[in-house]
């Protein structure tokens, strides 16, 4: 098993072979156009055809099940508060007003839904982009992928080694929680919540301690294999761009422009139904 | 003339921290495709030393340095950590901690990326010296799926890729089993006898280090040089003890039999030393051996039957079972990873076993919390920084009297009267970080003590100990086991250990015990260690080669040890 966080599946579809530089760049310039722009039609677009290659990466439900319920929660949730906070933007931004029901403050106007709609979607369709790009993306080359768009290598190379660490500290954390156990903190269900709540804070200080200890020494181990010599460094895990490397940035490259032709037709972000 | 790689001329070094200078006044020079073994007691400034070589020091560490240092002829005031690093080639003590690399081909090829090679060229050499210390197959795996010996070879791959003249290994046997450790010796055997570089080996295992060529011992003793020896010439010389360090045992064996080290013969080696007593004297004390009888016939203390466990679909227990008597003091042996740390983690309730029973003085233990089991089982784990949570000393060790509600004045005398037993009780109103590791291992075994435990399980109680402390711990951990009746198991891969303090051995295996019995019996079974990973000790190749029964050898020198102690 290899050690991460997203859960890096060995799978071998064409996404997976896309090299983790050509998916970042994707990833990145797609969901910054998506972002800017409010155009339903646009989005929408974008939407299936990253459904069409989250559909290729064979990702299965259950790998992600987990954090596509949270970031659904949380977009209905800001979807909600949106609403409550300025239930009448939308009806600025367009500049018409069609009440639906009127509920005083809390007026329903077709502006605002069709706002919060496009609101909506931008959110899900980041949704299948970033997972993909985290699913099908071996760790190994996520600091790689981004020392070569442009980000340092000491920065890069610490994403990768909290990745490397992170199951380190988890065995720790269980380690020192049931060492704390056994001096009498009772944080089994037989225990207050008082004093369960008081053991857990007491893991933290040999925790923090033992983290240091390691920080120490891979710096070290770091050094005394001459990392930061070199203002750059090559990558063991890099690839070289092939065909469908060119195509993928190409069709991000296209899909940025074609966002940008839509904004250039709605004369703005928003495309505007109402006038 | 052989080329100088490594000199000191006259360096002395203090750290910033520090009021006296950790190292004083050394002198040394080590020559091309000399293999350096470098032992002293902890704290004597080995360590500082290795870090003067490789330039951890001044980078890492600050103080004053006086002295000239050449590496390979280079004064290393002109050299960076980087230039330094091409030179020597540094494996660190704790392999586990140095892996920087997803998997283990991106670790070799950590430094060749910092030297900005191409992808063709790291992949040959990744290739190339995978193939050399047999990891090819292990490429893709991540650290922390290998055992020991294998996160040492990924270790000096990416050392070789370098191509450095020089190779500093800092205890490079501490976390290996005892078979892994032997291989690991054999490996630096093979590779120096090919690539002749030079290697400096800081350990203070030196009976281990013994068993391949070394061509220099240089012993230190509070940041000096005491002196630098061919490995015979410092046996002869009987001082080890004197300085922390263990004589290999063959050679305290010897002494005990009143042996002269001036008569012997090729005495840096257990397969050939001979002299003109020694036949007639390793015969004659075995001969009438009174028997030491370890049969203990007190009640069960812990009862463990057909237990089960497995750690998702790897199985590790499969119908384990075992009692053990009120007063056993029981080493728990076998190969890293089969398991050892896991029953101990069961009988504590930091796991749960999958079926069967572990009953504790006749009551079950599987309903109770790991905090009820506490009360009654002591579990000290090898690295007393995890259990350690609090500041000061006394607050540490008061800890879980608190948590059971004792009064105040009874919480003082508890801990007093285990701070004394312990040898802690002048440090009471220390600090915790002031404490060396092997007082910190004590520390945590006075917290455990305080609860009146009525076993104590220690997991690899004298790792990374000298001689001197690990004497100290076991011979303090046995005076517990006879004045308190106290019942001990512990977890070891150190053979003496296991001889020397154990009354009973269990050799775990895969999924079950694979020998119960005294540790003499389990020495003498060459089958038994080698499917248990465990070596055997010189003790027993001497008692092999001179054709005496170990049991009876063994005994001898048990006793005699024993009647040591007691005189004292």
């Amino acid at each position: 098993m290899n050690s991460n966080l997203f859960g890096y599946d060995h799978n071998n579809t064409w996404v997976h072979q896309l090299t983790g530089t050509s998916k970042l760049i994707f990833f990145i310039l797609v969901s910054i156009i998506a972002m800017i722009s409010y155009d339903y039609r646009f989005i929408i677009l974008v939407l299936l055809l990253s459904i069409f290659a989250f559909k290729q990466s064979q990702i299965k439900w259950v790998q992600i099940k987990f954090v596509v319920k949270l970031i659904f929660i949380f977009a209905v949730l800001n979807l909600v508060m949106v609403f409550v906070f300025s239930p009448n933007h939308g009806a600025a931004l367009y500049g018409t007003r069609h009440v639906l029901i009127n509920l005083g403050y809390f007026t329903i106007t077709k502006e605002q839904l069709f706002y919060e709609l496009n609101l909506g979607l931008k959110y899900l369709v980041t949704v299948p982009i970033s997972l993909i790009f985290l699913i099908t993306t071996n760790p190994s080359e996520f600091s790689a992928s981004l020392n070569k768009i442009g980000v340092s290598y000491r920065l890069s190379y610490s994403l990768s080694l909290s990745l490397r660490y992170i199951p380190d500290v988890q065995n720790d954390f269980k380690e020192i929680s049931l060492a704390q156990q056994a001096r009498g903190y009772e944080i089994s269900k037989k225990g207050k919540l008082f004093s369960r709540l008081k053991g857990t804070t007491q893991i933290l200080i040999p925790l923090i301690l033992s983290s240091l200890d390691k920080i120490q020494t891979i710096s070290q181990a770091m050094e005394l294999r001459r990392f930061g010599k070199n203002k750059h460094r090559t990558w063991y895990m890099n690839r070289n761009f092939n065909k469908k490397d060119y195509s993928i940035i190409l069709l991000s490259i296209f899909i940025v422009i074609l966002g940008i032709l839509f904004m250039k037709m709605d004369g703005g972000r928003f495309y505007n139904p109402f006038i | 003339m052989p080329k100088t790689m490594i000199e000191f001329k006259n360096v002395t070094f203090r750290y910033n921290a520090q009021a006296e200078p950790t190292l004083k006044n050394i002198n040394l020079q080590i020559n091309e495709g000399e293999k350096v073994l470098v032992v002293g007691p902890s704290g004597s400034g080995k360590s500082t030393l290795g870090n003067l070589i490789n330039g951890i020091i001044p980078e890492n560490f600050r103080g004053d340095l006086s002295g000239e240092i050449y590496i390979d002829g280079k004064d290393a005031k002109d050299m960076s950590i980087f230039d330094t690093s091409l030179k020597v080639g540094t494996l660190l003590q704790n392999s586990n901690d140095q892996f920087v690399g997803l998997t283990v081909a991106e670790d070799i090829a950590f430094g060749m990326e910092n030297d900005c090679f191409d992808n063709p060229t790291m992949r040959a050499k990744v290739n190339q010296w995978s193939n050399k210390l047999s990891i090819n197959n292990l490429l893709k795996q991540a650290p922390n799926n290998l055992s020991g010996g294998q996160k040492q070879r990924t270790g000096l791959a990416g050392l070789l890729v370098d191509d450095s003249p020089i190779l500093l290994l800092d205890e490079p046997l501490a976390a290996l089993d005892p078979m892994a450790g032997h291989e690991s010796i054999q490996l630096l055997q093979d590779l120096h006898n090919e690539l002749k570089n030079t290697i400096v080996i800081i350990e203070h295992r030196l009976e281990e280090s013994l068993t391949q060529d070394i061509d220099k011992i240089v012993l230190m003793d509070d940041g000096e040089i005491v002196g630098i020896y061919h490995p015979a010439e410092l046996l002869k010389k009987n001082i080890l003890n004197k300085y922390g360090i263990r004589e290999p045992l063959y050679i305290e064996a010897l002494k005990k039999m009143g042996v002269s080290l001036n008569t012997l013969n090729e005495i840096d080696s257990v397969e050939k030393v001979n002299g003109p007593e020694v036949a007639d004297r390793i015969k004659k004390v075995s001969a009438n051996v009174k028997p030491i009888s370890n049969y203990n016939d007190s009640d069960d203390i812990l009862s463990i039957k057909k237990l089960s466990f497995s750690y998702g679909k790897k199985e590790i227990f499969d119908n384990l079972n075992v009692d053990i008597q009120k007063g056993d003091m029981v080493s728990l042996v076998g190969k890293n990873g089969v398991g050892k740390t896991t029953l101990s983690k069961l009988i504590v309730g930091f796991l749960t076993p999958n079926a069967g029973e572990i009953k504790f003085n006749g009551e079950s233990l599987l309903n109770k919390s790991i905090k009820e089991r506490a009360d009654d089982i002591g579990y000290i784990m090898q690295d007393p920084d995890k259990m350690i949570s609090k500041v000061m000393i006394y607050d540490e060790v008061a800890l879980g009297l608190k948590l059971r509600h004792y009064p105040k004045a009874q919480i003082k005398a508890k801990v007093n009267h285990a701070l004394k037993i312990c040898n802690l009780y002048p440090f009471r109103n220390w600090p915790i970080s002031a404490l060396s590791y092997g007082q910190k291992k004590r520390l945590t075994i006075a917290s455990m003590l305080v609860l009146s435990p009525k076993l104590l399980i220690l997991d690899e109680p004298t790792a990374g100990q000298d001689y001197y402390h690990y004497t100290e711990i076991m011979n303090f951990l046995r005076k517990l086991n006879h004045e308190q009746a106290l019942t001990m198991i512990f977890i070891t891969h150190d053979m003496h250990l296991m001889a020397e303090y154990s009354t009973r051995t269990l050799v775990i295996g895969d999924h079950n015990i694979l020998r119960d019995n005294t540790p003499a019996k389990v020495l003498d079974d060459e089958q038994l260690l080698a499917k248990a990973n465990l070596r055997r000790t010189s003790l027993s190749i001497l008692a092999k080669r001179f054709n005496v029964k170990y049991n009876d050898f063994s005994n001898y020198l048990i006793g005699k040890e024993r009647d040591n102690q007691y005189e004292q």
